[in-house]
């Protein structure tokens, strides 16, 4: 008797396994995951002091991304949106726009080389081989961008590949407004 | 007017997939009007139509250029060539929707068709079921993704262009077939669901079921593998996995249904494991909706993630808890009343099918919760870190390892019983022919000699001297080498073929894994590189223009031993719609290595960054595919699922 009762909620289990999953999934449609909220927004970069991707200088902090509007894009060689999204940075790069990258959890060879290959958009780049900046920053994956203006404050966060319609629609208009 | 009658015959497909779904069913319960069961077929088969239809529509307003529907807008322009605007019916979301919809038809009027020796209720069952699936999936379509929207009166001269990342002959054929074998899980969750229904979970029930899960399988091996190979070759810098969320979510579904067509097996041929197998049907195929939906509601980013849509993510989602949540519920409460009479000992066949499957589903699970990391822990507030290939193949290559191991083993052990020491003697020739070999071949990897290398490979001739012990066995009881091998039959042959082809998978990924050679280098034209043997000469750049773009072509002179192999152009793009600068990568592809040159950016005094690799069987590896699909289709061609299966039922029961 005990041992059919218990067959019976073994058999139950995958049911509240897939509940509960769906409760995950429903939480997880609430946004647009291109546009998620950041606590950060309105406040100062967060402090750090991480190595260079070229070495030179060795070390880079919070205060030398200051001065200008500028994107900071996270980005990774092992994450294919970026790939995708890099043509797009290579043209912001060239109309004029400023980019720090942060380098996410990556080889620095491959990164070297990643940029090499591709072109490079950014005027510095970090390596958060760690992940300590993108922890702070609360990156929840790559590429993600954040505007900053010149004094350093977060102004928004993008998740995900930065298209010409996020750039004309949405991007650009809050670096031209800072500018002023 | 030709879209118009393509959404009309929308809207009548899903009609006729009301009617599919219930009459049938309501029919299964009422033995006595034969029927409203006799609908089923019929209605499966104008449904397909149907939906066929509405697909020749959509690829008619795509070959004609009919700009006035926003979909053709988004996903074409007039200087594409025809095969790439007809490939973009299902290069976006409306349209790779509708294709989902037309194999899910196809399936079903495929059942309608080939399932005349099977009792008529369980047809009008899995019809019914099949058609419930296609309720919701059209009338998503319909509310959701309607693929003929027009913009009238206004509407642009002409398109936005594809994609130019999908202008590649892997967009022609990997979603077809990847949507062949997602869905064709669809037919054995609905044999589940059946089964289940009826009560009636045997051998026969698993022998019908059998062929239509491994002709989804073989479907699913060989979509995984384009996709992986079309990566490989179009995303320009010699990837050709990378975890990302949508590739997850077709690995998924294989990994499972892996673990199903073995506890199959296991089901046809002792009657154990049925609830396990039931579950392990609906799981694989909840797992092709839930990649549907992953990749369609933008819960996650993806680079193949194309459109995203909450509202259509929230349509599925509530389609997702309906078929798998009444899924479920049926299991949970018909599942035990589930009996197996067969008695097995612990060192069986029947224990090591339960361990593939056991590690199998772990597998599964681990790349589940690697795809729903970032969600759940960004629901769960803990801190937000990604999880990256790292934690993949710290998990999966020890569990590959163990699986190869078992399915050496499980190779030769017999159902119910077998002796250790019999086993001993069997397996201990290819245990040390498998140590020695694997440990000499890294031996000729020039100096570098890997340990991982080595212990893969003792896996693999583990596997392969295991499975050419058996054959000779076999061979061996009868009296002629020809008679021996004449009485081998198609499934057994077909086993030895896919379990052969996972292991040449495996060595394709070990040896591209470990021992990929890649330069990045600036090179002058005239400049030489030597890289192993080869040396890769820089010719100069050209401008050519293609169909649709302008493009400026390196040469590349490859020598191996200073004698001419190849000469490679590969290409730097720049498409005219969508001003997009596309690597071409040029391959020079072989059986043992692959040599891959892509053009990076140019440096000055025409010197270019050039991005050169040498992948060592990295073919293997989609050929290893190519052998699993092989390997079911013998299967699936075996006598056995084609004679009058229905009254061979009966007599196995009857005994």
């Amino acid at each position: 008797m005990f041992a059919q009762h218990k067959r019976k909620i073994a058999f139950l289990m995958p049911l509240l396994v897939f509940l509960g999953l769906s409760i995950f999934l429903l939480k997880g449609l609430g946004g647009d995951p291109n546009a998620l909220p950041s606590a950060l927004i309105g406040q100062p970069l967060p402090a750090f002091r991480l190595p260079t991707l070229s070495g030179q200088p060795a070390e880079l902090t919070e205060k030398d991304f200051l001065g200008k509007p500028a994107l900071i894009n996270v980005w990774a060689t092992w994450c294919p949106t970026c790939v995708a999204e890099h043509p797009m940075l290579m043209q912001l790069a060239k109309a004029g726009v400023v980019l720090y990258g942060v380098n996410y959890r990556d080889e620095k060879a491959d990164a070297q080389r990643y940029l090499t290959q591709r072109g490079n958009p950014f005027q510095k780049n970090i390596m958060d081989t760690q992940g300590q900046l993108s922890l702070d920053l609360g990156t929840y994956g790559t590429p993600e961008t954040f505007v900053i203006n010149a004094q350093g404050k977060i102004l928004y966060r993008h998740v995900g590949e930065i298209t010409e319609e996020v750039w004309q629609k949405t991007l650009k208009p809050l670096m031209d407004s800072t500018e002023r | 007017m030709i879209p118009e009658i393509g959404y009309f015959a929308l809207i009548a497909a899903w009609v006729v997939a009301v009617v599919q779904c219930l009459l049938p069913l309501w029919g299964s319960y009422r033995l006595q009007q034969q029927f409203w069961m006799q609908i089923a077929r019929p209605a499966a088969v104008t449904q397909h139509l149907l939906v066929w239809i509405a697909f020749l529509a959509l690829v008619w307003a795509f070959v004609e250029k009919d700009y006035s529907i926003n979909y053709v807008v988004e996903q074409s322009n007039s200087a594409l060539p025809v095969y790439y605007r007809i490939a973009a019916v299902w290069g976006g979301h409306e349209g790779s929707l509708l294709l989902w919809a037309l194999v899910l038809s196809g399936w079903s009027a495929a059942v309608a068709l080939f399932s005349r020796s099977l009792p008529p209720i369980l047809v009008a069952r899995i019809i019914s079921i099949m058609g419930a699936v296609a309720v919701g999936f059209i009338l998503f379509l319909l509310a959701t993704s309607n693929p003929f929207t027009r913009s009238l009166p206004y509407f642009p001269v002409d398109g936005k262009d594809l994609n130019p990342l999908l202008q590649d002959v892997g967009l022609i054929f990997h979603p077809p077939i990847l949507y062949m074998g997602y869905v064709g899980f669809s037919v054995a969750f609905a044999f589940a669901i059946a089964g289940l229904l009826g009560g009636r979970l045997d051998a026969a029930w698993a022998r019908w079921m059998r062929p239509w899960t491994i002709a989804a399988w073989c479907f699913l091996s060989l979509g995984i593998a384009l996709g992986s190979w079309w990566a490989y070759a179009e995303l320009g810098w010699g990837g050709w996995w990378f975890w990302d969320p949508v590739e997850n979510a077709s690995f998924m579904p294989w990994l499972t249904g892996t673990a199903l067509i073995h506890s199959l097996a296991a089901t046809e041929k002792r009657g154990v494991f049925k609830a396990w197998t039931a579950l392990l049907a609906i799981i694989t195929f909840s797992l092709s909706l839930l990649g549907t939906f992953l990749v369609r509601s933008g819960v996650l980013t993806s680079v193949h993630a194309f459109a995203s849509d909450p509202t259509r993510g929230l349509f599925i989602l509530i389609f997702l808890c309906v078929v798998i949540g009444g899924s479920l519920t049926l299991f949970a409460f018909r599942a035990n009343t589930l009996t197996t009479s067969a008695r097995y000992k612990v060192f069986s066949r029947e224990t090591l099918l339960l361990g593939n499957n056991i590690l199998l589903a772990v597998a599964a699970s681990i790349v589940l919760l690697g795809t729903l990391y970032p969600l759940l822990a960004d629901v769960l507030g803990l801190g937000k870190i990604s999880v990256g290939p790292p934690y993949f193949n710290a998990l999966l290559v020890p569990l590959a390892h163990l699986l190869l191991i078992l399915l050496g083993i499980g190779m030769v052990v017999r159902w119910k019983d077998q002796s250790a020491k019999a086993a001993w003697q069997t397996l201990r020739k290819p245990a040390l022919f498998a140590v020695i070999v694997g440990l000499l071949l890294p031996l000729f990897a020039q100096g570098n000699y890997q340990i991982r290398a080595a212990l893969a490979l003792i896996f693999v001739f583990w596997v392969v001297g295991v499975c050419i012990t058996d054959l000779l066995v076999k061979v061996r009881a009868a009296e002629t080498l020809w008679q021996g091998i004449k009485r081998i039959k198609p499934s057994y042959w077909g086993m030895l073929c896919a379990h052969i082809g996972f292991v040449v998978t495996v060595v394709g990924i070990t040896m591209a894994s470990l021992y990929s050679l890649d330069k990045d280098i600036r090179l002058a034209p005239g400049e030489s590189i030597d890289m192993a043997s080869f040396a890769v000469t820089f010719q100069g750049v050209r401008d050519v223009r293609g169909p649709n773009y302008d493009a400026i072509q390196g040469e590349f002179d490859v020598y191996q031993s200073n004698h001419f192999i190849t000469r490679l152009y590969p290409e730097k793009r720049t498409y005219w719609v969508r001003q997009d600068r596309l690597t071409e990568a040029a391959i020079d592809t072989g059986w043992t290595r692959d040599i891959y040159v892509a053009l990076g950016e140019p440096l000055d005094k025409g010197a270019w960054a050039v991005r050169i690799y040498v992948k060592p069987f990295v073919r293997w590896m989609w050929g290893g595919a190519v052998l699993m699909a092989l390997g079911g289709l013998l299967v699936i061609i075996d006598r056995r699922y084609r004679k009058n299966s229905f009254q061979e039922s009966l007599d196995v029961r009857a005994a």
